[in-house]
């Protein structure tokens, strides 16, 4: 028998596997159009709610979704956090700001970046458009959109998030 | 209608970082071999094998059920492997339940484990999809902007996620299996610990544990062949709503408060803080408890966190319902049992079986489940009197 | 204890690839086929809903909650998932209805398996100490299973390529088949080896897709008023992982499974037998027993396409089709988990009349 402190617990054995992913028909759509710098949402046709990003079908009323609708690169932060920790593969240096956004005319949210911003004075309401990055550089991802960036507009009262017509604040 | 049926043994393992001294074979064995002792029982009284985990990338091993057939003495009997996120270990054991329930079986053996020492959990959970961005921030960055949500409506003081990690943490220093010893910890050293994901401080997250949890369910007309007091299993419940949805409410989700609805009329419960003796919740993360408490109706809507601040969820300080006594999931998270743990302390609570931790007099308890963003549910309420 | 009855179901065609179709999108059109069968219009009418599925087939973890999105839940279901066919979300069920905690329930499987290499990702699901660091593939290991079968003599390469001909020229009346024609014993056996004694032709060829089944109470089905078939038994077994104790010649779990399911009650007018290698086919023709009256895979089985974890609710859901329609009065189908046949489910279905 080997000294216990020379005995092996665990080895090393890394498992890599590949795969050849597709999105599905309704985020393919999405981001087909991403790429040329247009945000598109899918409405339920039963509920008329306006889901970005589109998965295919309205997970409440369980029916495909087809209908798409552009939506603007505006909209309201539902919920946010200060993430203070590094995100492995990441540049982005903490703390930042990872928020519950709502696109205007949409009626869910999705998580992106907030920035150019002081991170003490995000809230719940505050308005906020998209900052792309250049053209050229454009691929099929969400990551086209750089980050959020809070703009000069009035809070939505929390009771109005995720009912914004596509017109925005002023609609 | 159904058959009745009871917890007649629980077997548990240590929780820690990195379960080393052994195999995955050998971590779930571990618990299966301590709940049938438990049940004074031998593995050939055990009918069927109900094994539950979150993603197999956990450890890397695909459908495990496959290799851990022969660690569970399941050679020759029926297997079932559920998989429903986070929630699983508290489904896995209404899965079981339901074989006995159903009257198809007598006596059988339900697992749940992780050994997240074995892969990297956090990759397991962000392998790079294309239509997201990459803000794997884990799940604390998903349930962070919920708890702000929370705070914003409540209005309830920023130190109630303090309060919440002490108190469990206290309770699991009552337990010698939880995972986190920290006897000595204050107000002041989870306040000062590193703030993650704003609101969310180190110290009120919950760690990652290797572990196992084990129970033995038999029917009545076997019960009395285990030693120990049964836990009599009163109601049984699981609800699951989409991920994301318009108009979803993500900091109260319906579906937890169908599910809680449920299993208090089958187990005759109107008015949980009173009715039941204490709970085990899935409180992940410090805030959970004062939302849950809201989500499962022992406090009206915005009124969760007075319970919390007023003691009466804490052990130590003699409260009325007390909460998570084992140390809960703050003090020990083995994912895949985390769920199963929850519904097996409260199955000990009320065989007065709960050591340094139990509820004086405790008959009536809850074990409480919940997974992925908040949406899949699961709740068993078990008791010390047959119904 | 309660009836079980089986009242719709519906697979996808057997896609080698499904395109870029994800799992909401594959698994709503099967949805929306059961629903129309008993006149329902979505999983809020039935009272619990189970599915079968696996993570790593997707290269995605909780590839099951997607799933979740294609049934309307809101206000919230009742719903559980098994890493597993969904033959076992079935089994899953039948608990629930019998414990009279549910009248009805919804069952799907998916898979999308073409995303990676299926028999190498499959290899993962081996003791991962000492065999899957080896990366030993599904259809090695079913090859060093055919060849001891071969060698025991219980069966000829001759019988395997007939088990081959036999489905494929079945598959040709499946309007959901990837393969199926004619082709003549002759010709297979002329075929080159694969994964010796393996051809080709005796792997079923894996395909995407999904498959949806709704069962109830049998008064949930006179209330619907649809033709249904009993589930007049069901079981499941699961015997050691370790190969090398095994006799791989044999089904020890299917007979297990098949005597507690009551197959030896009647006649098997038809078996719907999940077997990914035709040797796997003859092994489980004689666990079960089958006499030659017995119709093995009319449909083709899963050499029409094998629908990773649906196949075997798919084989439960052929037997259902026949008998509710009155070709047949009863029938068997199995269905299958893990390697060489490790863990076994066989149902028996009866006509109600």
């Amino acid at each position: 028998m080997a000294d216990t402190a020379d005995t092996i617990t665990g080895i090393e054995c890394p498992v890599y596997l590949q795969y050849h992913f597709t999105a599905g028909r309704a985020p393919a759509r999405f981001l087909t159009r991403i790429k040329e710098g247009v945000l598109s949402g899918q409405r339920c046709p039963r509920c008329s709610n306006v889901y970005i990003p589109p998965r295919g079908s309205c997970p409440a009323c369980g029916v495909p979704t087809e209908e798409e609708v552009e939506l603007p690169d505006k909209g309201t932060v539902q919920s946010f956090t200060v993430v203070a920790i590094p995100i492995p593969n990441n540049p982005i240096k903490p703390p930042f700001v990872v928020a519950n956004l709502v696109l205007d005319g949409a009626n869910i949210s999705f998580i992106h970046l907030l920035s150019e911003c002081e991170n003490s004075e995000v809230r719940i309401g505050q308005r906020v458009q998209a900052v792309w990055k250049p053209r050229e550089e454009w691929g099929y991802a969400m990551d086209n959109i750089r980050y959020f960036r809070p703009i000069d507009e009035p809070d939505v009262p929390v009771a109005q998030i995720g009912k914004l017509p596509v017109t925005g604040r002023e609609g | 209608m159904s058959t009745l049926a009871a917890v007649v043994g629980i077997g548990q393992t240590q929780y820690k970082t990195r379960r080393g001294d052994v195999s995955i074979a050998g971590l779930v064995r571990e618990a299966a071999v301590n709940a049938l002792q438990d049940a004074g029982l031998e593995w050939d009284d055990i009918e069927a094998v109900i094994l539950g985990k979150a993603p197999d990338m956990f450890e890397g091993v695909i459908m495990p059920e496959s290799y851990l057939t022969d660690a569970l003495g399941c050679n020759g009997k029926p297997m079932l492997r559920v998989h429903t996120a986070g929630s699983v270990g508290g489904s896995t054991a209404l899965v079981a339940a339901s074989h006995v329930q159903s009257g198809s079986f007598k006596r059988v053996l339900t697992v749940t484990f992780e050994k997240q020492s074995e892969s990297n959990a956090m990759w397991a959970l962000s392998t790079p999809q294309p239509f997201s961005v990459h803000l794997n921030a884990g799940a604390g960055g998903y349930f962070a902007p919920i708890i702000r949500e929370y705070m914003r409506r409540s209005g309830a003081p920023r130190d109630v996620g303090i309060k919440v990690a002490v108190k469990d943490r206290l309770h699991g220093a009552r337990n010698p299996l939880a995972h986190l010893q920290l006897p000595n910890i204050t107000m002041q050293e989870v306040e000062e610990s590193m703030m993650l994901w704003d609101p969310l401080r180190f110290l009120e997250a919950c760690p990652s544990s290797d572990g196992a949890c084990a129970m033995v369910i038999a029917a009545e007309e076997l019960v009395h062949e285990s030693p120990k007091p049964p836990a009599w299993i009163r109601g049984v419940a699981m609800r699951s709503e989409p991920t994301m949805y318009a108009g979803r409410d993500e900091v109260n989700p319906q579906a937890g408060r169908d599910c809680a609805a449920d299993v208090y009329r089958q187990a005759g419960i109107t008015d949980p803080r009173r009715d039941l003796d204490c709970a085990e919740v899935y409180v992940p993360f410090s805030w959970y408890e004062p939302m849950w408490l809201e989500n499962l109706g022992f406090a009206a809507q915005g009124e969760g966190w007075k319970l919390t601040m007023a003691g009466a969820t804490s052990l130590d300080e003699g409260g009325d319902i007390p909460w998570n006594c084992s140390g809960g999931v703050l003090s020990s998270n083995p994912i895949g049992a985390s769920g199963m743990i929850r519904f097996a302390e409260a199955a000990r609570q009320v065989r007065g079986d709960a050591g340094a931790h139990q509820v004086p007099g405790a008959k009536l308890a809850l074990g409480h489940a919940y997974g992925g963003g908040a949406q899949f549910f699961a709740m068993w309420v078990v008791g010390a009197d047959k119904p | 204890m309660q009836q079980i009855a089986i009242v719709a179901f519906s697979q996808s065609d057997c896609l080698a690839r499904a395109g870029a179709a994800n799992e909401v999108e594959l698994i709503m059109p099967q949805l929306q086929a059961v629903y129309a069968q008993v006149g329902i219009d979505n999983a809020q009418d039935v009272d619990f809903v189970c599915s079968g599925s696996c993570d790593y087939l997707q290269g995605a973890a909780f590839a099951f909650v997607a799933g979740v999105d294609a049934l309307g839940a809101v206000p919230p279901i009742k719903e559980s998932h098994v890493e597993m066919d969904a033959a076992w979300a079935l089994y899953e069920a039948v608990l629930k209805i019998r414990m009279g905690h549910a009248d009805s329930a919804l069952l799907y499987g998916f898979a999308k398996s073409s995303s990676g290499e299926l028999p190498i990702v499959l290899s993962q699901q081996l003791d991962p100490y000492y065999l899957a660091p080896l990366w030993v593939d599904t259809v090695s290991l079913a090859a060093l299973q055919a060849r001891l079968l071969l060698e025991s003599g219980l069966a000829s390469e001759r019988d395997m390529a007939e088990v081959v001909a036999r489905s494929r020229r079945n598959a040709l009346d499946n309007p959901h088949a990837r393969l199926s024609g004619s082709v003549s014993v002759d010709e297979l056996l002329a075929e080159d080896l694969f994964v010796s004694p393996l051809r080709r032709a005796d792997c079923a060829p894996v395909a995407d897709g999904a498959a949806a089944m709704i069962i109830c109470t049998v008064e949930k089905a006179r209330e619907w008023g649809v033709p249904y078939a009993l589930l007049s038994g069901i079981d499941h077994r699961i015997e050691t992982h370790n190969l090398g104790m095994r006799d791989l010649t044999d089904s020890v779990s299917t007979r297990l499974a098949a005597r507690a399911a009551g197959v030896e009650d009647g006649p098997v007018e038809v078996a719907e037998l999940y077997a990914p290698f035709s040797h796997q086919e003859i092994i489980l023709s004689r666990a079960l027993e089958l006499g030659d009256d017995t119709r093995v895979n009319p449909s083709g089985g899963v050499f029409a396409g094998n629908l990773m974890m649906a196949s075997g609710l798919s084989r439960v859901g052929e037997v259902f089709r026949r008998i509710a329609a009155g070709e047949i009065r009863r029938g068997v189908a199995h269905a299958t988990s893990g390697p060489c046949l490790q863990h076994n489910l066989v149902a028996v279905l009866e006509s109600a009349s």
